[in-house]
């Protein structure tokens, strides 16, 4: 199952690390990252597979929302699904 | 396909776009409805069909809440209610009579599976009644105002059958009688009540909702939402002529109902039911950022109900149907932009205003998805003048071929002038003058309006 991430804040140090490491520690395999700014802020996208997550996918959700406070971000997970549908025909 | 190839398509301005129309601009999935066929409850012994009724509906609607919940947190998208439609109950308990019994069930039943509405006390008499309808509809004020989650609809008239008149001038004085019920509560019964014309079987908004005979045994159907997307959007193209305006509005319904058609595939899927209809709606909340009238104000009339009104409606109801079609696989229910009053934030402001009358709402009806909706009238109006509010919208819908309907609160001893608050998603009404011209012996006539020369197409 592929899910979307999304990280949104001020730019800082050490962000991609702290999710990557929360992923990698949950087996969570990031398939792409890209990053930009948008409407000056911070924007990350990673496509992650969850397919051997460690943990359920609400379970992920909301540790990478308690990281995402910490770090002054606003850390999102959704289905892939959402976003294909939207803008794919 | 090849997921690689294809994760590489979504770029990051397209998933903001996204997280905007939900974190910002009140995309929503307004409701996940369940219609729920109640035929095989049918029999002669009250209790026993009811407590039948209770058991099917919690049986099948167990994990509608969960499932919705479950939907919500995996897509981050806000599905608002979760609800279930049935057979309506003048059919359901024709055998018996006792149909209060089942609003009972009903109630219990929606308490049970936790959704915060049930619609299907319903009645079609379109052509005439049988006996048991006549005693059904006398129910309805009791069954609204003894019961916390049911909704009730009745149909009075259609295109092929003409107009009830018999109906009309009867639902004027069940619509009376529900408010007297509910007069602690300003009349609030009156909010859970709709009289319909060419009502719709597979509608999955309340309060009009019933699961129609034509249906299969359990189906899922899905109303969409987002106002504030299709404002937002319009707020980009100010000034640009209106090739450009439907456009635009075409192609945010599109999206908006793409999310519709995930999330009734994949809830349909995981509940074993049917996958029914996508309601290509916009529908308020009484939300700031969530109006219909504001669509039409970004358009450029002043106020909703300045002129202008009626055509910036019809063409925001016809690039939403035009947009959403091919974003659904089966596309059906009412289908368009509703225009409740009490609902929406923009049409308060209007009627406060003095910009918005009854009568221009009555227009707009002629070009949106239903009709007079979530009206609020002062507590003396007659039951001949609102059967008479009733007759001229239906008489809309079976001439113009499209649903038409009433939702309207003789809330008692509310004047003009006054503001009924409703709370949460029925939001606040002021109190909208009506015509202080009679229409007594109109209504007194009785009988049935024929069919119009155009129902005749075979």
């Amino acid at each position: 199952m592929k899910s979307v991430i999304t990280v949104i804040g001020r730019d800082s140090v050490g962000i991609i690390a702290r999710v990557s490491a929360l992923l990698a520690e949950n087996e969570i395999n990031i398939i792409d990252i890209t990053q930009t700014t948008y409407d000056e802020q911070f924007l990350m996208v990673m496509v992650v597979d969850m397919s051997n997550s460690k943990v359920s996918f609400s379970k992920a959700a909301s540790q990478l929302k308690t990281l995402g406070e910490e770090l002054g971000q606003k850390i999102h997970v959704r289905h892939k699904k959402v976003f294909d549908s939207m803008h794919r025909i | 396909m090849a997921g690689k190839e294809q994760h590489k398509m979504i770029n990051p301005f397209e998933i903001m776009e996204t997280i905007n129309m939900i974190d910002n601009e009140h995309l929503d999935i307004r409701t996940i409805t369940m219609g729920i066929s109640l035929l095989d409850c049918i029999g002669q012994d009250a209790d026993v069909a009811a407590n039948k009724v209770y058991d099917k509906v919690t049986r099948l609607a167990e994990k509608l809440v969960p499932v919705g919940e479950q939907l919500e947190r995996e897509y981050g998208i806000p599905i608002i209610n979760k609800r279930i439609s049935v057979t309506p109950i003048s059919i359901v308990g024709s055998a018996c009579g006792d149909y209060v019994k089942f609003a009972r069930a009903l109630d219990r039943a929606a308490d049970t599976t936790g959704v915060n509405f049930i619609g299907g006390y319903s009645a079609l008499v379109q052509k005439g009644y049988t006996k048991g309808e006549y005693e059904f509809i006398e129910t309805i004020p009791e069954a609204l105002c003894t019961t916390n989650r049911i909704c009730s609809s009745v149909n009075v008239g259609s295109t092929k059958a003409g107009i009830s008149m018999d109906a009309v001038a009867h639902m004027g004085r069940i619509i009376k009688k529900t408010a007297q019920l509910s007069a602690e509560h300003d009349g609030f019964g009156c909010a859970k009540l709709v009289v319909f014309a060419n009502a719709v079987e597979d509608n999955p908004f309340m309060a009009g909702a019933f699961h129609g005979t034509g249906e299969g045994e359990c189906v899922i159907n899905v109303g969409v939402s987002g106002p504030g997307v299709v404002k937002k959007a319009l707020e980009k193209v100010k000034g640009e002529d209106f090739g450009v305006v439907a456009d635009t509005i075409k192609k945010t319904a599109f999206k908006i109902t793409r999310m519709g058609q995930l999330v009734a595939s994949e809830a349909a899927n995981r509940l074993n039911a049917q996958f029914g209809i996508v309601d290509l709606s916009l529908a308020p909340t009484p939300a700031i950022g969530d109006s219909v009238a504001h669509i039409l104000e970004e358009m450029g009339v002043e106020k909703c109900g300045a002129p202008g009104t009626t055509a910036a409606l019809a063409l925001l109801n016809d690039a939403v149907k035009k947009g959403g079609v091919m974003a659904s696989s089966y596309v059906g229910g009412l289908s368009g932009a509703f225009i409740p009053v009490s609902e929406d934030a923009g049409m308060i402001d209007a009627v406060k205003c003095g910009a918005l009358s009854l009568e221009k709402l009555e227009a707009m009806t002629c070009v949106c998805s239903v009709g007079i909706d979530m009206v609020v009238v002062p507590g003396d109006t007659s039951a001949e003048t609102i059967s008479g509010i009733l007759a001229d919208e239906v008489a809309i819908g079976v001439v113009n071929t499209k649903t038409t309907a009433l939702r309207i609160i003789p809330a008692p001893g509310k004047k003009v002038g006054d503001v009924v608050e409703f709370g949460g998603l029925l939001g606040y009404g002021p109190v909208m003058p009506v015509s202080k011209f009679g229409c007594a012996d109109f209504i007194n006539r009785g009988g049935r309006i024929p069919a119009p020369m155009h129902s005749l197409k075979n």
